[in-house]
């Protein structure tokens, strides 16, 4: 229907766009019946998406056009701002953006240096970027999960986990089990996306490859591929983050570092 | 004040602070405590709610950090002890029971476990048959009762064989039946295996019956210490 208002491409997309707040401020009213105040959040991450996303649209149309070897250099200033962005859903775990960085730069790293190198990524920045960024932000996702989850986890069985310490315990076998439970909890949404392919959802490369007229069995197949590196790259996350994140709620001397009071 | 105990005739010193302190960026929660616990002696710790007695034990468990002062086991500092293993020297039985969601043998294996050992079954049912629950160890922690739960609390901790004992008013959640038994189950093992205990207790008649020393906190600081009778009779 915009578009009968809107021919002007540019006019569309700003209609679009004030469609969506809208809608997103109609959510938000909705929540706030319940007293679950999310204005603040949502209204400063609906603008730095706008902002982030526009920016780096037209970024990325200069950098496309440049040489494959540059998308090294694009991936890695991802994996920092999705480190940035884990880290600031972390407060209270010590060292959570260093921790981030090295999971998400290992998780992602592994997977698309793997693929690039046996050829299911090509390796042109155009290929290389779009598809790389989309592991780097869901291995964000699942990271900032299982090191929330891990947290709560945590801050919840306090008298368990000093139970076990002051029974001589190894802290990292001590908190073991809610490490576990938030890698199970972080991988969630993936396992979902897998579960669901096809039936609940059509995502988006699919549907862009259908778009430009290709074989439908080989972009369904694609986009499984697609979703698969994305598991498995949040998954070498969030057992990276949850290993290296476990031992830094406790201190040199094996106390407790990590509480809720 | 400092004031080491008096009591403790000829035999060795297990448990000794100096100057312990701990204090965070608020306040001084416990301050300057200096006191000699002899091998195999009670030692009740009372004072009002907020004196620091909880916060004294943990310090002894290392389960916190002194800000200042020294703890020494058997002479020796215990910074210089790996602290898992100090915290199977030391066993800490919490005011609250908390247990392990598994049977009630995998509660009692888990200190021998940590260590790379394995109680054995002999040593598990005398544990359990100490605390008043034979025939408990497959059972599962879901179904017990708070009583029971700190009964598996204490065979737990024993079954690090420990040194010193710490109690943090075990008798607390229980009722005033299952309060007296669990008073004199720890009476007894503390008794028959030689244990040197130290309890926290709001209690001063549970103090006088359980123990043969006495410390009184007042405020993070040691206010009293000797012998009961000593203390409560001055």
């Amino acid at each position: 229907m915009l578009n009968q208002f809107f021919p002007e491409s540019l006019a569309l997309a700003a209609a679009q766009v004030v469609l969506v707040i809208l809608l997103s401020v109609g959510v938000v009213l909705v929540a706030r019946r319940y007293a679950i105040h999310l204005g603040a959040e949502v209204a400063i991450s609906l603008t730095r998406g706008l902002v982030q996303i526009v920016a780096v649209g037209s970024v990325l149309v200069l950098l496309l056009q440049g040489p494959d070897w540059t998308s090294v250099f694009v991936l890695v200033a991802m994996v920092f701002s999705a480190a940035a962005i884990s880290a600031k859903r972390s407060q209270g775990l010590a060292d959570a953006f260093r921790v981030s960085l090295w999971s998400i730069g290992f998780g992602a790293g592994v997977v698309i240096l793997l693929m690039t190198w046996a050829g299911v990524i090509e390796s042109s920045i155009t290929s290389l970027v779009p598809i790389g960024s989309m592991i780097v932000a869901n291995a964000m996702n699942s990271n900032a999960l299982a090191l929330d989850r891990f947290r709560a986890e945590v801050e919840s069985h306090t008298g368990q986990i000093e139970a076990g310490l002051a029974l001589g315990a190894d802290p990292r076998k001590v908190v073991l089990p809610y490490a576990q439970s938030a890698i199970r909890a972080s991988l969630i949404p993936r396992i979902d996306a897998l579960r669901s392919l096809g039936i609940v959802w059509i995502p988006g490369i699919m549907a862009g490859m259908l778009l430009q007229g290709a074989n439908p069995v080989y972009a369904a197949v694609y986009q499984f591929v697609v979703i698969a590196m994305i598991f498995s790259s949040s998954g070498l996350t969030t057992l990276a983050s949850t290993l290296l994140i476990r031992r830094r709620v406790f201190s040199s001397a094996q106390q407790l570092i990590l509480r809720s009071d | 004040m400092t004031s080491p105990t008096r009591a403790s005739g000829k035999r060795s010193i297990i448990l000794e602070t100096q100057s312990l302190s701990y204090a965070t960026r608020e306040r001084c929660i416990v301050q300057d405590i200096s006191l000699q616990v002899p091998r195999g002696e009670v030692l009740a710790i009372v004072g009002p709610s907020g004196s620091g007695k909880t916060s004294f034990l943990r310090l002894l468990n290392r389960l916190d950090e002194p800000t200042g002062g020294k703890v020494l086991l058997a002479g020796r500092d215990y910074r210089e002890i790996a602290p898992h293993i100090l915290r199977s020297r030391i066993g800490m039985v919490m005011q609250i029971p908390v247990l392990f969601p598994d049977t009630v043998a995998d509660n009692l294996q888990y200190g021998p476990r940590a260590r790379g050992a394995e109680l054995e079954a002999a040593r598990l049912e005398y544990l359990l048959s100490h605390v008043g629950l034979p025939g408990y160890a497959n059972r599962s922690v879901h179904h017990l009762s708070t009583g029971e739960a700190q009964r598996v609390s204490l065979a737990r901790a024993l079954a690090n064989s420990p040194e010193v004992l710490l109690l943090d008013e075990p008798t607390a959640p229980l009722d005033g039946k299952t309060k007296r038994e669990v008073e004199q189950l720890i009476s007894q093992i503390v008794g028959d295996e030689n244990l040197t205990c130290l309890i926290v207790t709001h209690d001063l008649e549970q103090a006088a019956r359980m123990a043969s020393l006495v410390m009184v906190l007042e405020n993070g600081k040691l206010a009293k210490i000797g012998a009961i009778d000593e203390v409560f009779h001055a």
